[in-house]
């Protein structure tokens, strides 16, 4: 009989208060609110013991306990506890399991056997007028059904039964732990619905109507074909895992087929003949100054940082989990992407963490549902963004990486598939025991070491699930919940400890696809390798060998080792308390092989597992959309609509993420996420990665989604101008900079979509190789649709606008030069650099905001933009820019704006000097609002405006006015306000 | 003499190298020490001076924060680490550190060493703070602060809210061991108004000395302020020297703190 410990805070019990408040927000009709932890306690104890486990979990200076008893004397009127469903990853429980193993080995006590467990849960207890349908509802706000269990009883019914149930949720599988065959042979209807959903369960009766099924393996019908003739050749059916292992490989997600492919006459295709080809001819164009070592072969892009370190920087997006679990699907997302640093050349330590997250409009609670039942809704974009943000927030805070660069984008149409944007930055020496720390490969011999957590069933088919839409089949294991802790101690044992000592040769992520693409992926390194899958650690027994093989249980890394160097890893991982497993070894036999309990359960040649997918073949088309002619008159009173502009989602403050992330950890921090003494959310971040040097990472990021519904070639271009001038802006150089595409598009199996996708991609060429900013690494993801239900039943789908994220990644030699986007003292003048277009409207905010997107989307002419921002870095190396800050959503009058409430200075300013260089007299909402690209707003000091002046005498500039100390926000003429009232709408 | 300074490191501890650092730069001789080295013995305590507990996520704050790491070294370390409180050594806690100090029985130890008797909660806004916060020195008594009447200096924590009976209070009060209390930017009490007690602390307590001055345990993270571009608003300090045409610092305020335990022992 499991015991449980109840938890209770006796003073300051914010948790409790905190609790109150939320519920009343939900429009819930609660008095109180008591939150207990609970501990339940699967193992044997006697009384006094008990109370000695009760005084470590708890603190007597604030908390007391219940012990196998209920709270008797509590007035409520309902309780409702959540804990955890079987299976799913417990931290809190883990941790209380270490503590009382510990306390009973130092006690000679029994340590926890196999079956013995600590299980967390949260208890509530509500006083109010609600009903026991109501607490449930509570229930299923604060908990997440995919993964939570709820349960509630009324007072009277707690009272009787003496408290809650003792739960111990226990992973039962009915599964046999053994590998199937499976016949390919079968009508071709059946046989795609093998690989649209899966391979029928093994106690699936022949000839039986109704089959359950493992999950979707996103296997098209060409590669079904491939597989069953190579099978053929075989002279053998396939195994399960065989089947599953190939659709992890060839997963879109894996393999990223769609940027593979031929696409019309280009044969090299969206990646090759784009992407790539643009930072090849760059990297021949630098020649010497080419400061690229290792791009698009290791799980992130490294680029040199100074003479002895290179930096390393990846993005990754975790959109389909996120959507089902935003809490899991976004710390997983984290926490995965910080792998892929530590997974970089030799190992590379994370040093800033950064976000992007597209979500629904804030405000939208309008249902949506999975299935035509309407019983599976989907979550609301507030409820989504909420956990993202929490998940993010765990997930890099825990971890102790700073997190000071991102930003939260709305539109309607992520309502039904949330973008999550993740990406690490990292730093690693040149050089590691002698040799180049990016240069790594598996040897034959090698054992396959793995490190980190346990397998269990979560994260199964997350892989070939993201590589299709959301639909009510979207398999509820796919979401996982990370543990950082348990990724922090892996990643201090290796970047801290065993990277030096040149203890393995080839270290790689476990990430999508779990061991069936870490191994295989390394086995290319020395040419093959033999798995005993038996002897993978799993969470609970009887899991079959496919699910050890392709699960995406998370804070894993595969690594190859000699040998001779197992006994010292082993040590050092055990000090760490850090699990480790050696589960087969590298070879050299051009095969892949998988054995369990001795039987060769998949057998499949290297070549056909990483090159037997058939190439595609897309054809696309792009049909320009015309949008209606926006119509509407310029509004009467500028300063009313300028105070609009700046309360829209898209362009006021996020502060709330940003003082909930640490950004200040590893002590390097420069240019945070919030500048000026007004605290405003500045697009782009300086860290200072070494102690003794006075050389910074400039990072930042580029994005318009709503562009897309122009033109995707110059929504591309914009994304890559804003994260170019933003590094820019705050000191950086051209002549240092990286880039990074996440591409995050929908519906790419229509040729209109993937006619935006060459234009896009097309930019991306066109720009980067302008600007001479090579792509150090990339991702995409491209099936961000929703297909379900509207609240009357009617079918949907809600496509997320195709989105490319561009981060960029620059050095600045000497921080001191590192320019800030606030004003800085009275009496500076006021100035704006670049061109502005106020006919440029389409896609703006201020088109949004009176529900038009126009036709008119910005361009960048790339000539002025060059010229600008090289002399824009001359002005920054000479310290004449006391403040920048380039113009994005909601254009100059955004951008001044923010200044001002920055720096909490008073603005006088006149357009007059950018009227008179137009022909025409244009509209000064459209001058104010256009989000015109390439244009700077700067403070300048007034002795220095001359120099200032002469330096940008063959650009646009022009003297808009001065900073004041008066707190008032003058554009003559046209707006009259002051700081405190921009700030208040600022943070709406 | 140069102290041999401890720096306690592993299962999500996350500020040890920029702490180390800052003692390292102020001419003490450090050790990143993983916990479990002094537990198996491979690491004795008793060969150093100055034992710092970094901040970070100890075992991700389960059980409470500081509380699952105190435990394990409670389990297996408790005489040695008592030892080294009585001696004439320093200890200093940091953020998550501070916590672990507190769930010791190290601080504020009106009485002895070893007994619960402070707390630090939940911050009363119920979520993680990263911001800067402005402290004012009340201690004559602590060495770690000996020269610093204010300070500017960030905090970054889920779990900061300092709590102790009206008893040990007054005690601590008796002893001079308040150290740092967060205020106004202008100096005046916090008075637990938000942002400025970023957390609720009782009394705007933000770090606290044992009786003897020499354990010190503090929320906020004055590694983290270790160089002139670490401070928020840093850049208008600048723009204002450049004008006034003086050179800009190098050197962060938050040093002085380690710079003084580093004197302590020459």
């Amino acid at each position: 009989m499991a015991h449980r410990i109840e938890i209770f805070t006796k003073v300051n019990d914010a948790k409790s208060a905190v609790m109150t408040e939320k519920l009343h927000a939900l429009g819930f009709n609660t008095q109180s609110s008591i939150v207990a932890e609970v501990y339940t306690i699967n193992k044997k104890f006697k009384e006094n013991e008990l109370r000695e486990v009760a005084e470590m979990l708890s603190n007597p200076v604030t908390q007391k306990y219940l012990i196998d008893n209920h709270a008797h004397d509590l007035d409520f009127d309902f309780a409702v506890e959540i804990g955890f469903l079987p299976g799913v990853t417990d931290n809190i429980g883990n941790t209380a399991r270490e503590t009382i193993n510990d306390w009973a080995s130092a006690n000679n006590h029994p340590s926890f056997q196999d079956d013995e467990s600590v299980h967390s849960s949260t208890l509530i207890f509500l006083k109010g007028n609600i009903t026991e349908e109501d607490t449930q509802k509570i229930g299923e706000s604060l908990a997440n059904k995919l993964i939570q269990r709820i349960s509630v009883k009324s007072h009277e019914k707690f009272m009787a039964d003496r408290g809650m149930d003792t739960i111990v949720p226990k992973v039962q599988l009915n599964t046999r732990a053994q590998s199937d065959e499976v016949s390919l042979n079968l009508p071709e209807e059946e046989l795609l619905k093998l690989g649209k959903e899966g391979i029928p369960e093994s106690d699936c009766k022949k000839g039986a109507r109704k089959c359950g099924r493992r999950g979707p393996l996103a296997l098209d019908k060409e590669s079904l074909e491939v597989i069953k003739k190579y099978f053929e050749k075989e002279k053998r059916p396939p195994r399960d895992i065989e089947l599953e292992s190939l659709a992890q490989t060839w997963s879109e997600h894996c393999k990223h087929t769609i940027f593979a492919a031929k696409i019309d006459d280009n044969e090299e295709g969206i990646y090759k003949g784009f992407i790539k080809k643009a930072t090849q001819e760059i990297r021949k164009n630098k020649g010497e100054k080419d400061f690229c070592v290792s791009v698009f072969k290791d799980n992130a892009g490294g680029i040199i940082f100074d003479e002895e370190w290179v930096i390393a920087d990846k993005a990754e997006t975790h959109n389909s989990p996120s959507a089902l679990d935003p809490f899991g699907g976004a710390i997983t997302g984290i926490v995965g992407v910080n792998r892929d640093c530590i997974g970089f050349g030799k190992g590379a330590k994370p040093i800033i963490n950064k976000y992007g997250f597209c979500v629904g409009e804030p405000d939208d609670e309008e249902p949506i549902y999975r299935d035509k039942k309407l019983e599976n809704p989907a979550l609301s974009p507030k409820r989504i963004l909420e956990g993202i943000v929490e998940g993010v927030n765990q997930g890099g805070n825990c971890s102790g990486i700073p997190t000071p660069q991102g930003f939260v984008y709305y539109h309607k149409n992520y309502k039904g598939k949330p973008l999550v944007f993740v990406g690490t930055i990292g730093l690693i020496p040149k050089e590691i025991n002698g040799k180049p720390a990016w240069e790594k490969g598996a040897k034959k011999g090698d054992k396959i070491v793995m490190l980190g957590g346990r397998v269990g069933m979560d994260g199964i088919h997350g892989a070939t699930f993201s590589s299709e839409a959301l639909t009510a089949h979207s398999p509820a294991t796919a979401v996982q919940i990370g543990d950082p802790i348990t990724q922090k101690k892996m990643s201090d044992a290796i970047i801290k400890e065993v990277r030096k000592k040149n203890l393995y040769n080839s270290i790689t992520d476990n990430g999508a696809g779990g061991l069936s693409c870490s191994v295989a992926e390394m086995a290319k390194e020395c040419g093959g390798c033999e798995v005993q899958l038996e002897k993978v650690p799993t969470k609970y027994p009887n899991m079959a060998p496919w699910q050890i093989w392709i699960s995406e249980s998370q804070e894993r890394m595969t690594l190859a080792v000699p040998p001779e160097k197992i006994e010292e890893l082993q040590k050092i991982m055990e000090k760490h308390g850090v699990e480790i497993s050696v589960i087969g070894e590298f070879t050299d036999s051009g095969r892949c092989i998988v054995k369990y309990n001795n039987e060769k359960i998949m057998d499949l040649e290297m070549n056909f597992l990483h090159d037997g997918l058939p190439r595609k073949e897309l054809k696309t088309k792009y049909d320009l959309p015309k949008n209606p002619k926006p119509d509407f008159e310029q509004p009467e009173d500028l300063t009313e609509t300028l105070h609009k502009m700046l309360s829209r989602p898209n362009i006021r403050s996020h502060e709330f993420i940003s003082t909930q992330y640490d950004h200040t950890v590893q002590g390097g921090a420069v240019l945070g996420p919030l500048q000026g003494k007004g605290k405003v959310n500045a697009p782009a971040s300086i860290t200072k990665p070494l102690p003794e040097s006075e050389k910074g990472v400039i990072f930042s990021q580029g994005i318009n989604p709503t562009y897309s519904f122009i033109d995707t070639y110059h929504m591309a271009a914009c994304a890559i101008d804003t994260a170019v001038r933003n590094i820019i802006a705050v000191g950086g150089t051209l002549e240092h900079m990286a880039l990074m595409d996440n591409f995050c598009w929908c519906s790419s199996n229509e040729e209109q979509r993937l006619g935006e996708l060459k234009s896009a991609a097309q930019a991306c060429y066109d720009y980067a190789v302008a600007y001479g900013a090579p792509y150090i690494s990339g991702k995409d993801s491209m099936f961000n649709d929703f297909t379900g239900y509207d609240k009357d039943g009617n079918e949907i789908k809600i496509s997320a606008p195709p989105t490319l994220l561009i981060s960029s990644l620059g050095v600045l030699n000497d921080v001191t030069k590192a320019v800030s986007i606030d004003p800085k003292i009275p009496g500076d003048m006021v100035y704006i650099l670049g061109e502005t277009k106020p006919a440029e409207l389409g896609g703006s905010e201020y088109l949004a905001m009176h529900g038009f997107i126009g036709n008119n989307v910005p361009k960048v002419d790339i000539n002025n933009s060059i010229k600008l921002y090289k002399k824009f870095t001359d002005a920054t190396e000479k310290r004449l820019i006391a403040s920048a800050l380039s113009p994005s959503f909601g254009g100059l009058g955004a951008a001044l704006a923010k200044k001002a409430i920055a720096g909490q200075l008073g603005m006088e300013l006149d357009l007059s000097p950018l009227l008179t260089g137009l022909e025409e007299h244009p509209r000064i909402d459209n001058i104010l609002f256009s989000e015109t690209q390439a244009r700077m707003v700067v403070t300048v000091a007034p002795e220095k405006a001359v120099e200032f002046e002469t330096l940008f005498k063959d650009i646009p500039h022009y003297r808009l006015g001065k900073i004041t100390n008066d707190k008032n926000f003058i554009i003559k003429d046209f707006i009259k306000t002051d700081i405190a009232t921009l700030d208040k709408y600022y943070r709406n | 003499m140069k102290p041999k300074t401890a720096i306690l490191t592993g299962y999500g501890i996350n500020c040890e190298e920029e702490t180390s650092k800052c003692f390292e730069w102020n001419g003490a001789e450090t050790e990143i020490i993983h916990v479990n080295d002094f537990i198996k013995g491979t690491k004795k305590l008793a060969d150093y001076q100055i034992l710092a507990f970094p901040g970070g996520f100890s075992y991700g704050d389960d059980t409470g924060s500081g509380n699952a790491i105190a435990n394990k070294i409670r389990n297996n370390l408790n005489e040695e680490i008592l030892k080294f409180a009585q001696e004439d050594k320093l200890i200093i806690g940091i953020c998550n550190g501070f916590q672990v100090l507190a769930n010791l029985g190290l601080l504020p130890a009106t009485k002895k060493y070893g007994e619960r008797q402070a707390a630090l909660m939940h911050n009363n806004t119920a979520i993680f703070e990263c911001r800067w916060v402005h402290l004012k020195t009340h201690s004559s008594n602590c060495i770690w602060t000996k020269g610093i009447e204010k300070i500017h200096l960030p905090i970054a924590h889920g779990e900061g809210n300092f709590y102790c009976d009206q008893n040990t209070l007054k005690k601590m009060k008796e002893n001079d061991q308040i150290v740092f209390r967060y205020t106004k930017e202008n100096g005046s009490p916090a008075d637990g108004k938000f942002p400025f007690n970023p957390n609720g602390s009782m009394e705007d307590i933000a770090g606290i000395c044992d009786p003897s001055g020499r354990i010190f345990g503090m929320m906020p993270h004055p590694e983290r302020f270790n160089s002139f571009e670490n401070e928020e608003g840093w850049e208008l300090k600048k723009e204002k020297l450049i004008r006034e045409g003086k050179p800009i610092p190098k050197k962060g305020e938050g040093l002085k703190i380690f710079e003084n335990a580093v004197k302590y022992f020459q």
